[in-house]
């Protein structure tokens, strides 16, 4: 039904032309159909009779706000118009302007993640506001800011033509996997994993695959979230611990997933084979972590290897830090600390500080692993990974 | 068709100087090239001209006038253009296409249109 629904608002935008009031009127249709449903039965075109009672519902409340404000005629103009069509190519194309304008450049990052969730994958505000760690008034206000701005600057409901497509879809991609890694690396609060907001992102990646399917990009960004959520269930304890890679239980592993991402991985590559995109390398890494029966089988040099690759599309010292791990596992701890203290401006970053007490610790160098680690704690951190850091302290001063 | 406002901020500058000709050469090579879109506009003097006017107590109180702009930045207002276009995203092509954006920021907002 949230699919459905999403539908119905990306037609029901265009013919109205404001984003905002097509979703209120979604919102009434839904309610309207989990009555009338439950009453009669699901109707044999569900898009279409949500369609029809959204475009009632906008109707009704443009000829209440038109008897307020006199403007008659604009209501009138909504009747005369045609009945959208609800089916095939116009509801992809009105899929695709509803992506676009929620993740429109001139919004916010924060707004453009808020919208996304609220408007693309249907969330309650009261939801998203939980989902996104603000209060529901906070996210309200948010979100209404957004829509008087998308309705009165007139920020335009249309796929981007050609030449901007490709930083357009870039910026969608950086939105989807905004709302996934919020879910999968929880930035702040108790819990480190939010599975509900990580599929979230799935959902949007899905999406954008589905409407855009010759993207490697894209399936590199669906792929790679496959990848890392498959992990799920083994990346925390009973006691809600974080549990890092090498200590997981692989059998708790969703095979499903991984082969889902790994189909994936190959399509990204094969579509962009001689400047692969970062996503799809991303996810290529991801990928031999998931396929090694143990830690101690990872194809390290292969890991190695795909860094090196990301590092010709995006270096920064992130990037440089998870290639440093891989290096530890290939060539020993001494190299990779090397690299790990060439690395600027990670000071604020916990993992690296994270990074440099593990690789002290098997240089058996404790009391310089131990400064590390109260670095990492000195910085803001979710619960689960507050106590991982803590234990370790606690195990460098046993 | 929208109206949108391009306020521009930039270096505080006197247009007006002979040394500026070459950026109010640009600025009018920009108005011919907008010419079609252009609403409106004005350049203004540098800030050092600026009064700025408050009224104490709320209407009908005091006058009370400051020497300068209204905030001590280091870019300043020094003009603004009305822009009509379709949507933002030409609103936003013709205002990166402004001077000032070069080397300041253009501020776009909408203009409300009253009784419309």
């Amino acid at each position: 039904m949230r699919d459905e629904g999403r539908a119905v608002l990306a037609t029901l935008t265009r013919t109205i032309g404001d984003l905002g009031r097509a979703e209120d009127a979604v919102q009434d249709a839904l309610v309207q159909a989990l009555d009338a449903w439950a009453r009669d039965g699901v109707p044999p075109n569900p898009r279409a009779w949500l369609l029809t009672a959204a475009r009632h519902r906008a109707i009704d409340r443009a000829r209440r706000e038109a008897r307020r404000s006199d403007k008659e005629a604009e209501a009138v103009g909504l009747l005369d118009r045609d009945p959208p069509d609800p089916t095939g190519s116009a509801v992809h194309d009105d899929l695709l302007r509803l992506v676009f304008t929620c993740c429109h450049p001139t919004l916010a990052p924060d707004t453009q993640v808020a919208l996304a969730l609220r408007t693309l994958c249907g969330l309650g505000t009261d939801e998203v506001a939980r989902s996104l760690l603000v209060s529901e008034a906070t996210m309200a206000k948010r979100l209404t800011r957004a829509r008087q701005k998308i309705a009165v600057a007139k920020i335009p409901y249309r796929v981007p033509p050609d030449h901007e497509l490709p930083d357009r879809l870039a910026a969608v991609a950086t939105v989807a996997y905004l709302v996934f890694n919020e879910g999968y690396a929880a930035t702040a609060g108790e819990d480190h994993l939010r599975p509900a907001l990580a599929e979230e992102g799935i959902r949007l990646a899905r999406l954008l695959v589905d409407l855009l399917p010759g993207e490697a990009g894209l399936q590199g960004l669906l792929a790679l979230m496959l990848l890392q959520h498959a992990r799920r269930d083994a990346r925390l304890d009973p006691g809600g611990g974080l549990v890092l890679i090498a200590d997981q239980d692989r059998g708790r592993w969703d095979r499903t997933a991984i082969a889902e991402g790994v189909v994936l991985v190959g399509e990204g590559l094969r579509r962009s084979p001689d400047r692969p995109d970062p996503y799809v390398v991303q996810a290529a890494i991801a990928a031999a972590h998931d396929l090694a029966p143990t830690y101690a089988d990872t194809d390290w040099a292969a890991i190695v290897s795909w860094y090196d690759v990301l590092l010709t599309a995006t270096d920064t010292a992130v990037v440089r830090l998870n290639r440093a791990a891989a290096v530890a596992e290939r060539d020993g701890a001494e190299p990779a600390l090397a690299l790990v203290d060439e690395l600027d401006g990670l000071g604020r970053y916990p993992l690296w500080h994270g990074a440099r007490a593990e690789l002290l610790t098997r240089l058996d160098r404790p009391t310089e692993a131990a400064h590390a680690l109260r670095a990492a704690l000195a910085l803001p951190l979710t619960a689960p990974v507050r106590r991982l850091l803590e234990a370790r302290l606690a195990a460098l001063a046993a | 068709m929208p109206q949108y406002c391009a306020t521009i901020y930039s270096r505080d500058a006197d247009w007006t100087s002979p040394d500026e000709a070459a950026t109010t050469g640009e600025y009018q090579e920009f108005s011919g090239a907008a010419a079609a879109i252009l609403r409106g506009g004005a350049a203004l003097y540098p800030t050092a001209t600026a009064t700025t006017v408050r009224v104490q107590g709320g209407k009908g109180g005091d006058v009370v006038t400051t020497d300068g702009p209204y905030a001590e930045t280091k870019e300043v207002l020094t003009g603004f253009y009305l822009l009509e276009c379709a949507d933002l995203d030409e609103a936003v092509a013709w205002a990166a296409r402004i001077p000032g954006a070069w080397d300041g920021a253009v501020e776009v907002r909408p203009v409300i249109e009253f009784g419309g």
